[in-house]
């Protein structure tokens, strides 16, 4: 059995639902963050398949700039969830609806 | 003779209005005699032009004065700005400067030291104007203009007092029941226009156009009958409301609020027979039409006997005249109606001559004696022997007493009834009857016996004067024209010949027409009226009172007006508009336009208290939503694409 592009896109596909379901269904805000870095790099996956498939470059080079939005973003996301922590003495997300009606 | 002065004879007093209005009243205001002087001098002149224009008319025949485009629409519609100067304009505009120039120049004097003598002559001067531009128009819109011009001035001057709630209320009904017979005027126009593209391709509202063509409108069916007949129809509907014809008539006798003079020459002399006139100059409209011209012949009739009845038992000077008016303008209408096109505008003429001067007598009346209640005067015959004796020449004319103006035109008008419906023409001969009974009533009442003491105090016996020199003199003149006018049928084949051509009948001499019997018979009704009224209010052989408790059911219903007023005011105004109509409107209004404002709004606010809801500030709900959606639409893509 040769790996070919669907395998690539298949594993990407499934990395992506993983991280999508954690995001979406995790109470802890850290885990969510840690499947948003899931999702991302189920993209990541899926860009780098294409980019070899195709012979171009263009993809692994922004599976590169993803994973420097991806570093600042978790770096962001932890500080912002550090600052809910102090003030609130929890990570829940379901804790954190100041944007309600 | 220039066309040009056939435009200066209507804007004349146009200018006298604008100066007056813009520059004598706001800057010359210690000076406002001026108002007077400007408006008489612009008329003045305007009736120099008219006798000139009359002669040249008389002499050449029509006038042809160029157009003016003033909208013009390539091949849908071209209206023109143009005058028309026939036989029957110069005749009117003879009419209409004359007495407007009399009724001026008597106004100097009625009118001295009223607080709005500027304002009076400014109006005055717009009317006469909006007069004239009437009979001068050439096509309908013009002419509506002007129609609606003089409706405006009549309004304004009715209300001239305006500080009298009678007087504002007076002028409100006339330019609300005027407007009644107007919109039946404006459907007639937009009607012929829309006909006549048919027939030509481009609408037209020209009037000779509509001379010509009348027979082919004929032809044309329009919801049942022809399209003259409608368009007649709502002509004389127009004509209804502007001469006061039943059934909107109510509206005349309450005009009597304004100053006499206005009275005199809008609500005797001019402006109500603007809607004779109109239909004289429709004629051939209404001649293509059977039915309009029996509907014009019944009304007129009708209104002649109708309101002589109750001009018979007023006690208000003014009121007697406002019925005559209407009375003699139904006259004037059933000539129309049995082909008496030249008859029914002569008598317009002798009409506009010695109803005017009645007027201006009562006006002269009320001048000594402060009051227009006939049961207050009595006994002027001595102290105001001018007014005495032009009133008791105009009272003799419009009586129809041989050789007075009135004879003459009447007589016709009979003939021609006797011709072409003989029914009316027994309405008509008792109507006569009537004339001369109401108009000697106030003759008698008025200048005989002895002064019942007017309004008191200044106006009390010792203090009884003739009216100044300045509104005699126009009296005088009126008066040799109440007892003249008549007689112009004497010159050269007469009225009848002059405005129709050739197919008028040739002008019996002065005295043959005694010689046949009908003549006699309608003068014996005339003289017959003024018997009973010297037995009644002369001699006494019969007391008012007497004949009152007599005919009682009678008396009640001619001095209640047949309960018109009351019907209107009561059943149509109250009953069907204000608790009918208005209330179904005003329901509507309430549930159902601010229903629809108010339920958007308060829909808005339910569905916006139900959607705040799914602001639940979960962001993992907002990405469950996003995730689903993103799917939604890949499916989508997936399946159609």
């Amino acid at each position: 059995m040769t790996i070919g592009l669907e395998h690539y896109l298949i594993l990407s596909a499934v990395l992506f639902s993983i991280g999508l379901f954690g995001a979406l269904a995790k109470r802890n805000a850290v885990v969510v963050l840690m499947c948003i870095e899931i999702m991302l790099n189920a993209v990541n996956i899926a860009m780098v398949g294409f980019s070899r498939f195709w012979g171009l470059l263009t993809g692994q080079v922004f599976a590169v700039f993803i994973m420097t939005v991806a570093a600042a973003e978790a770096a962001v996301g932890i500080a912002i969830i550090i600052a809910i922590y102090r003030s609130r003495q929890s990570v829940d997300v379901g804790e954190v609806d100041l944007m309600k009606w | 003779m220039p066309h040009h002065l056939a435009w200066a004879i209507f804007l004349l007093p146009l200018g006298s209005f604008v100066i007056i209005s813009f520059i004598i009243r706001p800057f010359f205001t210690r000076w406002p005699q001026w108002a007077g002087y400007t408006t008489i001098a612009s008329i003045g002149i305007g009736l120099i032009f008219s006798v000139w224009t009359l002669i040249d008319v008389f002499n050449n025949g029509p006038l042809y004065v160029p157009p003016v485009d003033w909208v013009v629409i390539e091949g849908a519609v071209t209206i023109h700005l143009g005058l028309l100067v026939d036989q029957l304009t110069a005749v009117m505009l003879v009419v209409v400067t004359l007495v407007s120039l009399m009724v001026q120049v008597y106004s100097q004097g009625y009118m001295h030291g009223d607080g709005g003598y500027c304002r009076y002559f400014a109006f005055m001067s717009l009317f006469t104007a909006s007069m004239l531009g009437l009979v001068l128009a050439d096509n309908l819109l013009f002419l509506y203009v002007f129609w609606e011009g003089v409706g405006l001035c009549s309004y304004l001057l009715i209300g001239f007092w305006f500080h009298k709630p009678e007087a504002a209320q007076a002028a409100k009904k006339a330019f609300i029941v005027t407007r009644l017979g107007d919109f039946g005027f404006l459907a007639a126009i937009l009607l012929i226009f829309f006909q006549t593209r048919n027939l030509t391709g481009a609408g037209t509202f020209d009037i000779l156009f509509l001379h010509e063509h009348a027979t082919e409108l004929a032809k044309i069916g329009f919801l049942g009958a022809s399209v003259a007949t409608w368009a007649a129809l709502g002509v004389f509907s127009g004509a209804v409301g502007k001469s006061a014809q039943f059934p909107l008539h109510t509206w005349l006798p309450d005009a009597m609020e304004g100053p006499t003079p206005v009275s005199a020459l809008i609500h005797a002399a001019t402006m109500v027979a603007a809607g004779v006139f109109l239909v004289a100059r429709l004629f051939p409209l209404f001649e293509a039409s059977e039915q309009a011209m029996l509907a014009v012949a019944t009304i007129g009739a009708f209104t002649a006997i109708f309101a002589a009845s109750m001009g018979l038992v007023m006690n208000d000077i003014k009121r007697v005249l406002a019925y005559s008016t209407i009375s003699q303008l139904g006259y004037m209408m059933l000539g129309l109606g049995v082909f008496g096109y030249a008859a029914a505008m002569f008598h317009l003429f002798n009409h506009a001559f010695f109803k005017a001067l009645l007027f201006l007598g009562a006006g002269s009346a009320n001048h000594a004696t402060g009051t227009f209640d006939m049961r207050q005067m009595g006994g002027l015959r001595k102290a105001m022997p001018w007014t005495f004796a032009t009133y008791l020449i105009a009272s003799i004319s419009i009586a129809g007493i041989w050789p007075f103006a009135g004879f003459w035109s009447k007589d016709e008008i009979l003939a021609h009834a006797l011709e072409h419906q003989p029914a009316l023409f027994v309405l008509a001969l008792i109507t006569v009857f009537m004339t001369a009974f109401y108009m000697f009533r106030t003759v008698f009442m008025t200048f005989g016996g002895e002064y019942r003491g007017g309004a008191g105090g200044e106006h009390s016996k010792p203090h009884l004067h003739e009216s100044p020199a300045v509104m005699v003199v126009p009296m005088v003149v009126l008066a040799v024209l109440s007892v003249g006018s008549g007689w112009f049928n004497f010159v050269e084949g007469g009225f009848p010949h002059f405005l129709e051509g050739a197919h008028g009948e040739p002008a019996s001499f002065f005295f043959t027409v005694l010689a046949h019997p009908w003549p006699w018979v309608s003068l014996l009704m005339g003289i017959a009226g003024i018997l009973l009224a010297y037995a009644m209010y002369s001699a006494k052989w019969v007391t008012p009172e007497r004949m009152g408790q007599l005919f009682a059911p009678f008396y009640k219903l001619f001095s209640r007006k047949y309960w018109f007023d009351e019907l209107y005011e009561q059943v149509f105004v109250v009953r069907f508009l204000v608790n009918g109509l208005f209330w179904i409107n005003q329901l509507f209004d309430t549930y159902i336009v601010d229903g629809l404002v108010n339920g958007v709004a308060e829909g808005t606010l339910v569905a916006g208290r139900g959607l705040r809801r799914l602001q639940t500030g979960q962001l993992q709900l907002y990405g469950f939503a996003i995730a689903v959606g993103v799917l939604f639409i890949a499916g989508a893509f997936y399946l159609f694409a």
